[in-house]
């Protein structure tokens, strides 16, 4: 394959993770809703029934950084080493959520089980909320210069700048960043409410409950979808040309989308499903397989969203202090080499999705009921 | 950046501060998964609930601990972006390729079949949740194996070359980078050290239980594993230990060097057994390197080159120049300066003098950042004392596995004793101190580089604050030590009831 297949086909595999780590958020947006369950019956339910995926979800995290590290070095350099504090911050809250589950209804856990219960709810709230906000600035730009010849300074040998002191925290007070962190929120707590109505099936009043999640977390993500939606189409996007000089292009990712008809079509279908199991679920609380549904629309939406982002050369990272500065999966990837090994190694991905799904399937093959948390351990 | 310095300083302690509290966790999750799944086998073989029982324990304490190496694990990969940006990029197409094969390979095994490890008891088959348990154990080792790769690539860079249009070094073969021999080493010693100190775990809360509760009904069991576990651990340990002090010799002279405190080197050179070091020495002066010091003739030697005769190089002959490392600091520091020139007069001209220039001198392009050949001298004393104190302490870790097998299959009564509790215990604290000292003299030893003669640690800096680093190492410090606190009262308090 050519350099320009391998950066494509990498860029095709961190949509992919993104976009299932954006489904499996739905862990985070159901602890979001654990503060909120009034009986301690309800709570021990809901963390059972997430703490058997918390795992997947944080490894997907982990994955996807590396994945990043691994194909894209200058995006994870520039990014990371730039928005610190953003990052940092996103790093905490998982860090909080990774022995929360074990710890909370341990003997001897010092801090007692409200406080485990208080760093998942801030791990579910904060994580997706600055995670959006990260992504956001993959779309609306950041503050940042690439220079390589830096690395020939001894006393400033830095490649990658950062130029607002906050360090990525200002992207907190960019109103169209914000708008994707809470449109990532409240879809992941609408994922995590129908993830816990399909394995939660003996509590009609914890049902209910949930579905009144379902209802008024739908409210508030669907016209916040469709103006995160709108600005993104009116939106400029840096394109880069033949020569991989960067100009403007006003109203980029909508021209993305009218060129590259098949990205509009994944959005399309993959907003209709996330639309369907939602309707589905409000209509009718056992709706089938309307996790399904909304997982399989999650990842069309996110996969469309990251391949207008990078594909069509298009900056998937954009500088808005130096234009020349932005990255492109041109100028930001691994080498050839390393593409082309890699490439190998990510054909193990079925066989890794495969075993996944048999363990989801037999641990999930019963649902979760205070009879089935007595006949083994529980969190 | 006028606080350069700061921040490289700051960033190492966060860095060491992450990653010491990291491997606090990882060489028991490494080790009590090889020996749960060992009992959860025997339960299975032989039907006995007792063994099904022990397993279960351990695998509650397994649990416990797992969280906090994910916990605390999870920040070091991102490190290398947030607080090594320059780092990323000069070396991010070889370094990064083993962390994201890592996550794909392990922390998807261990992340799905951790979970029917912990929860699995009582709602999947006997048989498919050993397959689980042995599985979780597969994903730590594979998980080491990866991020050995690529701490041994730090420590001898393999399999790459520089490319100076995109000013980043880039991977040319990736076997070489996987298979280096100095990663097999590396994945040998730590692996097996885990073992080794999760034997010492087992065995010394084994002890203290047979004591609290009277009887060895479930104790004796365990300490039977955990002591053949971390005998084979700790003998492995120590072969893969040598093997590894023959690769330093090889690759890296000046660290071998510090962690001898040899000044001035020769043939015959001595191992010190033991030693005070003079805090005065310098590289200008020619003050005793020792106070007091216990040492055997040639063992140095030996060990380095496999011949008692051996010339051995010691820091003085590293930076003058000597038969081993004929390129002395001065000559390396002009030339790395040269690669540099060269490096800057092709990226404006295009020249093929200057690019020809520049592949004859970049194996010394890291020392073009030096000034002063005392800048590339690694701390002395911290080398030395970390490095001793593990050998001595791992010296003492094959006695304990002995003793406490021997008891066990003989005298098993006196594994109640008070006394071997106390041992027990003691010896669990003296594992850890081991461990850790072994990774301050593998990380320390090899400053000021943070790749081999190519990136000094000073290089592969963010463009931050010292004060945000500063403030992050802070709240690291407290969350992992409130964690810590938490894990260990939880143990204490399982191990108390069990």
């Amino acid at each position: 394959m050519s350099i320009t297949c391998l950066q494509n086909y990498w860029w095709f595999l961190i949509s992919l993770l993104a976009a299932i780590l954006v489904f499996m958020l739905f862990v985070q947006g159901g602890q979001s809703m654990i503060l909120g369950a009034r009986r301690e019956s309800d709570r021990r339910l809901m963390v059972n029934s997430l703490g058997r995926k918390w795992e997947l979800t944080f490894t997907t995290l982990v994955v996807f950084g590396g994945a990043f590290f691994a194909s894209f070095p200058l995006f994870y350099s520039t990014s990371f080493g730039g928005a610190y504090w953003l990052w940092m911050l996103i790093l905490f809250s998982f860090i909080v959520q990774a022995f929360s589950y074990e710890f909370r209804r341990q003997k001897g856990n010092l801090y007692g089980t409200r406080t485990y219960d208080v760093l998942l709810f801030i791990n579910g709230c904060f994580g997706c909320l600055l995670l959006g906000v990260a992504v956001g600035t993959l779309f609306f730009g950041a503050e940042f210069t690439v220079n390589r010849q830096n690395i020939l300074d001894p006393r400033n040998p830095v490649i990658s700048t950062w130029n607002n002191p906050l360090h990525g925290l200002e992207a907190l007070a960019d109103f169209k960043c914000v708008c994707l962190g809470l449109v990532i929120l409240l879809l992941a707590r609408i994922e995590g409410a129908i993830y816990l109505l399909e394995t939660i099936t003996t509590d009609a009043t914890l049902r209910r409950r949930l579905t009144r999640q379902v209802l008024v977390n739908a409210a508030l993500f669907v016209p916040l979808f469709l103006v995160f939606l709108a600005m993104l189409l009116m939106a400029p996007a840096y394109v880069a040309g033949p020569d991989g000089t960067v100009s403007v292009v006003p109203n980029g990712y909508l021209h993305n989308f009218t060129e590259m008809w098949w990205a509009a079509l994944t959005l399309i279908v993959g907003v209709v499903l996330v639309l369907w199991a939602i309707m589905g679920v409000l209509i009718r609380t056992t709706f089938a397989h309307a996790m399904w549904y909304i997982g399989a629309g999650t990842v069309l939406v996110v996969l469309s969203l990251f391949w207008v982002l990078g594909y069509n050369s298009t900056s998937f990272y954009p500088s808005r202090t130096d234009l020349q500065s932005s990255l492109t999966l041109a100028n930001s990837s691994s080498s050839e080499f390393t593409l082309t090994v890699m490439s190998w190694v990510s054909l193990v991905i079925p066989f890794v999705v495969a075993y996944i799904a048999y363990v989801w399937y037999r641990m999930t093959s019963c649902p979760v009921s205070v009879d089935e948390l007595s006949r083994g351990p529980e969190y | 950046m006028p606080d350069l310095i700061s921040v490289v300083e700051w960033s190492r302690w966060q860095f060491a501060l992450t990653a010491m509290y990291h491997w606090l966790f990882v060489p028991l999750t490494l080790g009590l998964s090889i020996i749960v799944a060992i009992m959860e086998t025997l339960a299975l073989r032989s039907g006995s609930e007792k063994m099904l029982s022990t397993a279960m324990f351990w695998t509650k304490i397994f649990a416990i601990n797992f969280v906090c190496g994910v916990a605390t694990g999870i920040i070091l990969e991102f490190e290398f972006g947030t607080n090594w940006s320059n780092y990323s990029w000069f070396v991010g197409d070889i370094f990064g390729a083993p962390l994201a094969i890592e996550g794909l390979f392990a922390f998807f095994m261990e992340s799905t079949f951790v979970v029917v490890m912990v929860l699995g008891w009582g709602r999947v088959s006997r048989r498919f949740h050993l397959a689980a348990t042995w599985l979780t154990a597969l994903g730590a080792m594979i998980s080491a194996l990866w991020i050995l790769v690529a701490n041994a690539w730090m420590q001898y860079p393999v399999g790459m070359t520089f490319n100076p249009d995109t000013m980043r070094n880039e991977m040319t073969d990736f076997w070489a980078v996987a298979l280096s021999p100095v990663a097999l080493n590396k994945l040998l010693h730590a692996v097996t050290s885990g073992w080794a100190i999760s034997g010492v775990f087992v065995v010394g809360v084994s002890c203290y239980m047979m004591r609290r509760r009277r009887d060895s009904e479930y104790g004796l069991p365990a300490v039977k594993v955990g002591g053949w576990v971390g005998l084979a651990g700790i003998l492995i340990t120590c072969m893969s230990g040598h093997s590894s002090a023959v690769d330093v010799s090889n690759t890296q002279p000046m660290k071998l060097a510090a962690m001898e405190g040899l000044w001035n080197g020769g043939n015959h050179t001595e191992l010190v057994a033991f030693g005070i070091l003079n805090p005065e020495k310098t590289l200008d002066n020619d003050a005793d390197p020792f106070l007091f010091k216990i040492g055997l003739p040639g063992a140095l030697s030996w060990i380095a080159k496999g011949d008692a005769d051996a010339y051995v190089p010691g820091i003085c002959d590293i930076v003058n120049g000597s038969p081993a490392t004929p390129v002395s600091y001065p000559e390396r520091m002009r030339r790395g300066a040269l690669a540099r020139e060269a490096l800057a007069e092709y990226g404006a001209t295009g020249s093929d003098e200057a690019l020809a220039t520049l592949r004859e001198n970049y194996e010394f392009f890291g020392y073009g950042y030096f000034d002063n050949p005392a800048e590339l001298i690694p701390p002395v004393a911290m080398s030395f004392y970390a490095f001793h104190t593990m050998v001595a302490l791992g010296g003492y870790m094959i006695a304990f596995f002995i003793v406490a097998l021997l008891l066990a299959y003989k005298r098993h009564r006196l594994l109640s004793t008070l006394a071997a509790s106390w041992i027990g215990m003691l010896s669990i604290a003296a594992a850890w101190i081991c461990s850790q000292s072994g990774w301050i003299c593998a990380e320390v030893g090899r400053q000021p580089w943070v790749i081999q003669d190519i990136m000094p640690t000073r290089a592969a800096i963010s463009a931050l604050s010292a004060s945000s680093v500063e403030l992050t190492f802070w709240l690291f410090a407290a969350v992992f030590t409130m964690l810590l606190v938490a894990e260990i009262s939880i143990m204490l308090n399982k191990i108390h009831k069990a």
